[in-house]
This record gives structure tokens, sequence and C-alpha cells, in this order.
């Protein structure tokens, strides 16, 4: 436990950024998805540098939880973007506009 | 020793990380999400979480990336434009989000919470104490995930069914 936890805290910021990134720049919708889940990664570096640092459990768990929120999320996620793909034939962003004002 | 390791991890994380947004085929972004995953695997077991670890490389790497494969082969779009419009906007986002965190860390200088000392010496990371506090004090959100899932299951064959919201 030589490693301070503020490199984790760096490291979980930058990825997070990149991930934020990826869901504002890319079109195609996977990608977008793989950046939700690049997000949620850096958020569990997180918990677990801090449950490691401060010696409590609790941070582990909720890698936990947010595992199995992002199993749910890919399942519904790809479930869209198939039903989206059988009706426009696409997964470009910008070719949906239903929602659009 | 310590820090080396965790400069290698995290350097191939954020090389990693990066790559995903940058690649034009999308199943090359699902390998390099792949070896990031395996990255912060190994991250998790120099933090002594070895029981997350070993489910990070069974449910992120082997059942999620996997779906997320699956349905790129089974897609198979051919055209990719790779960016559109935001990259401006994403930019902007991104260099203020930044700058937040560097000036936070220089004003307040890092004041992070100081570990409890009654509790540094619990084997932090041991599976067995994982079920132990996942079995007693988040049982309630336990029993939660499990709705979730359900509901996601449910929800997934509904929506990738065809013809069943227009059968009457």
């Amino acid at each position: 436990m030589n490693v301070p936890v503020e490199f984790y805290m760096v490291l979980s910021g930058l990825v997070f950024i990149i991930g934020l990134v990826g869901v504002l720049v890319r079109k195609n919708l996977i990608i977008i998805l793989l950046s939700i889940e690049l997000m949620l990664n850096a958020t569990n570096i997180n918990f677990v540098a801090f449950s490691s640092h401060l010696g409590n459990l609790s941070g582990q768990v909720f890698v936990f939880f947010a595992l199995t929120v992002a199993a749910a999320e890919v399942a519904v996620g790809l479930a869209i973007i198939i039903a989206l793909y059988r009706h426009h034939a696409s997964i470009n962003v910008d070719d949906f506009r239903l929602l659009r004002w | 020793m310590a820090t080396f390791v965790f400069l290698y991890f995290a350097a191939v994380i954020v090389m990693a990380a990066s790559l995903v947004v940058v690649l034009r085929n999308p199943i090359y972004s699902a390998l390099s999400l792949l070896v990031m995953f395996f990255h912060v695997a190994g991250l998790y077991v120099t933090l002594h979480a070895e029981f997350l670890a070993a489910i990070q490389i069974i449910v992120y790497a082997g059942a999620i990336l996997v779906l997320y494969l699956f349905v790129v082969m089974l897609l198979n779009v051919k055209r990719e434009e790779r960016f559109n419009q935001q990259g401006p906007v994403a930019l902007f986002l991104g260099v203020v989000l930044l700058t937040e965190a560097a000036l936070l860390a220089v004003s307040r200088g890092f004041t992070v919470a100081t570990p409890d000392p009654g509790r540094e010496g619990a084997a932090v990371g041991n599976t067995e104490s994982i079920g132990e506090v996942l079995y007693s004090t988040y049982l309630f959100p336990f029993e939660i995930a499990s709705l979730i899932l359900l509901v996601a299951m449910i929800g997934a064959v509904i929506l990738s069914k065809k013809g069943i919201m227009e059968s009457k």
C-alpha cells in the first residue's frame, strides 16, 4: 500500500473524462455505450482505491452493485440498438431525429 | 516498486481508454476495452481486492464484452462516420472538467480523509469478508439488484423481440 490514493483519483478522473468526451464526440451508438462502460470503470477504480485506503469494505460492495447496474444497462442498451437498427438500418445517432426539437 | 506497477497499469488503462474513443472500427474499440478491463483487474489485485478482480474479468470481459462483440458482428455496419459536430462542445467540456479537477487539487491540496486506525488491520479484499458485509449490511440493496436484473432481462426480451408491441 505504497501508492498514494491521489494517484488513483487522478487516473479515475482521466478515464472518466475520456469516457465523457467519447459519449459526446462519437456517432456510433455502440461506441457511446462502450464509453459509458469507461465511465463506470473509472468510478469503480475510485471506489476500490478508497476502500483500500480507508480499510472499509463498503466500497467494494458498491463496485459489486455498479457492476450489476452496468450489466443491466448493457442488456437494455443493446436491445434498444437492435430495435433501432431494425427500424432505421443504421446505428448512427444523427439518423434518429424522432425526439429532437 | 508498487508505484512502478501502478504507473504501468495506469498508462495502459489511459491509452486503451483513448483508443476506445479514437479507433474507427467498433470491433477494435471493444478489443481495446478488453485490454483496459484486464489492466483494471490487475489494479484491483494490487489494491487487495482479489474477488473484484475475478468478477471484473468474468463479468466484464467474459459476459458484457462478448455481448458487445456479438451485437457488433450481428449488425455489421459498413459505412462509418466517426465523429459528429459536437467536437468543440466535447473539447470545451473536457477542458473545463480537467481544469476544475486541477484547480481543486491545487487549492485544496488533496485533503483525503485519513484511514480509520481501528479498521486498518481488517482483511480488506477477502471474499469471505465481502460476503459477510454484502449479506448483512447490504442485504436489501442486494435483493434490489436482483430485481434490477429481472427488469433488464424482461426489457431486453421485449425490446428485441420482433412484433411483440404491434401484435394487437
